[in-house]
């Protein structure tokens, strides 16, 4: 096998127990609570969408590196996160061909035109996700469910628009973002009683993955911490037509930032590689997701953010890099 | 000989896909297959024209000022399209916008003015600016033809891939991530070929 092959790489040579399969099956395992809970909220139908997007998302890996004679690697768990991550981030309503497009883009276009692994710029399944939301904005925006049990609002049902559309409409009831932005609302947030994209509406059980990862030092905590904190600042400062005393759980728990600050912004590729760069990310995506969410004319801001971010990281690697002692 | 200075623009030295110029109009106008195919032919005509007139004073410009000068035919005939334009094709007109004055300064025009017109025979310039009239129109043409098939369902405003897709096309291809994307596919296949 490969591992057995002599293996000539610069230094440091430290060994780690961690490879690149169990890193990558580990955020699988670690994506799994949030998929029961979408199958829970959404049905089967929740089911059928991911395992079309991560089959598409290995059969394009594999039918490019075939094309590109190179070394075919599907059985590594990269594509099959990229299929997981992409599907988590669409209506669940969505027709069935949609995630097969947009994995087949995320994995050809975004990562093996760039090289494969470890050399795409941005991360695979949002720069999927972004060009599913330019190509068929209408079902990317329109086609919610609402989740098994009700909602909390109960207009998120019959309109099938998540909370954060709900805001961010103009012309809402003032009772419904008082609902939304009660206990009670924030409880439903919390565990996913809301519309929603597929796997992001449960605060806790991406809580529960996320954590365990942070626990096995798979994801840096600086980004998450400084991706998260940024966001409970901001929404100190920045309200919701003038709902102070929950605006930083309504914040937190709504739309994609748990899904994003744990498993998306945490890319080990497209982020930077020092520790100060790392904090400098999540404050900026935290920052424009909050700006989006309050300014932008799109509700959420989470996928935008992370992807604008992904484009700054070789930049802030440069200012960021240590001084050697000595010079200049 | 003569023969290759003409086919030298078709592939060879194809400008937008090979010598890397004009990229600007191709990405901005290649939205449909008409815009892409009325852009290629406005400049293609102002390419060649001004060829012509460069050759002809190439002897009595003096070095200094050349590019002013080439500027300033070029910017004629670029009017002179403008209006032909404006009058007989409103509709395009409008669509192309500010990037028919923007011919002005096409870099595929100046540059055969500068590295070739200027230093050749009318008869052997005109065939340059032909082949690479042609080359120019044919990548923009290609450009518009496969960004309107797939971000319309459409060719020249004929549905060709049917109403379903046609209602639900991939409208990031019209819009301007579709042309980088585009191009650089292009690109892509020209230099896996030319190996």
């Amino acid at each position: 096998m490969a591992e057995k092959r002599l293996k000539v790489s610069a230094s440091p040579h430290i060994f780690a127990r961690q490879n690149l399969k169990f890193v990558m099956y580990a955020v699988i395992l670690a994506l799994m609570p949030a998929l029961f809970g979408s199958i829970y909220f959404y049905g089967l139908r929740a089911l059928y969408l991911v395992i079309l997007s991560v089959a598409a998302a290995v059969v394009a890996e594999a039918v490019c590196q075939w094309a590109y004679k190179r070394p075919i690697t599907i059985t590594d768990g990269s594509a099959i996160i990229t299929g997981i991550l992409l599907a988590y981030n669409l209506p669940p309503g969505v027709p069935y061909w949609m995630p097969v497009v947009g994995s087949v883009f995320a994995i050809v276009v975004a990562k093996q035109f760039f090289g494969g692994l470890g050399y795409n710029f941005i991360n695979p399944a949002l720069a999927g996700r972004a060009f599913l939301m330019a190509s068929w904005p209408v079902a990317m925006t329109h086609d919610w469910l609402p989740p098994a049990g009700g909602t909390i609002s109960g207009l998120d049902g019959i309109t099938r628009a998540t909370p954060l559309n709900l805001i961010k409409a103009a012309d809402v009831d003032p009772s419904v973002i008082e609902r939304l932005t009660s206990l009670e609302g924030i409880r439903a947030l919390f565990f996913g009683n809301v519309g929603g994209c597929l796997g992001e509406t449960s605060a806790l059980l991406l809580l529960i993955g996320g954590i365990a990862l942070l626990i096995l030092k798979i994801i840096d905590y600086r980004i998450t911490l400084s991706y998260l904190l940024t966001v409970v600042v901001l929404s100190l400062i920045l309200p919701i037509k003038g709902h102070p005393p929950y605006n930083i759980l309504f914040q937190l728990f709504s739309g994609g930032l748990f899904l994003g600050a744990f498993f998306m912004a945490t890319d080990m590729v497209t982020t930077p590689v020092t520790k100060r760069g790392r904090w400098i990310f999540g404050i900026g995506c935290g920052i424009f997701t909050m700006l989006i969410r309050t300014f932008g004319g799109y509700p959420e801001g989470v996928s935008y953010s992370i992807l604008f971010m992904n484009v700054w990281t070789p930049f802030i690697d440069r200012y960021t890099m240590g001084r050697r002692f000595g010079t200049r | 000989m003569r023969w290759r200075i003409f086919t030298n623009g078709l592939i060879r030295e194809n400008p937008v896909l090979i010598l890397m110029l004009g990229l600007c109009p191709t990405l901005a106008t290649s939205g449909t297959a008409r815009d892409a195919l009325g852009m290629g032919i406005a400049a293609s005509f102002v390419l060649i024209s001004s060829n012509i007139v460069v050759a002809m004073i190439r002897k009595v410009v003096p070095n200094e000022v050349r590019i002013p000068v080439f500027i300033l035919v070029i910017s004629t005939f670029v009017t002179v399209v403008d209006y032909v334009m404006h009058a007989f094709q409103p509709d395009l007109h409008r669509m192309l916008g500010v990037f028919v004055p923007l011919i002005v300064v096409n870099c595929i025009i100046l540059c055969r003015a500068e590295a070739f017109a200027s230093k050749n025979g009318i008869f052997n310039s005109i065939l340059d600016a032909l082949g690479m009239g042609i080359g120019f129109t044919g990548a923009i043409l290609i450009m518009g033809i496969v960004r309107e098939l797939l971000g319309n369902g459409t060719i020249f405003g004929r549905i060709i891939l049917g109403e379903g897709f046609h209602k639900a096309p991939v409208l990031f291809m019209i819009l301007p991530p579709g042309a980088f994307l585009l191009i650089g596919i292009l690109k892509g296949l020209i230099n896996y070929f030319q190996r």
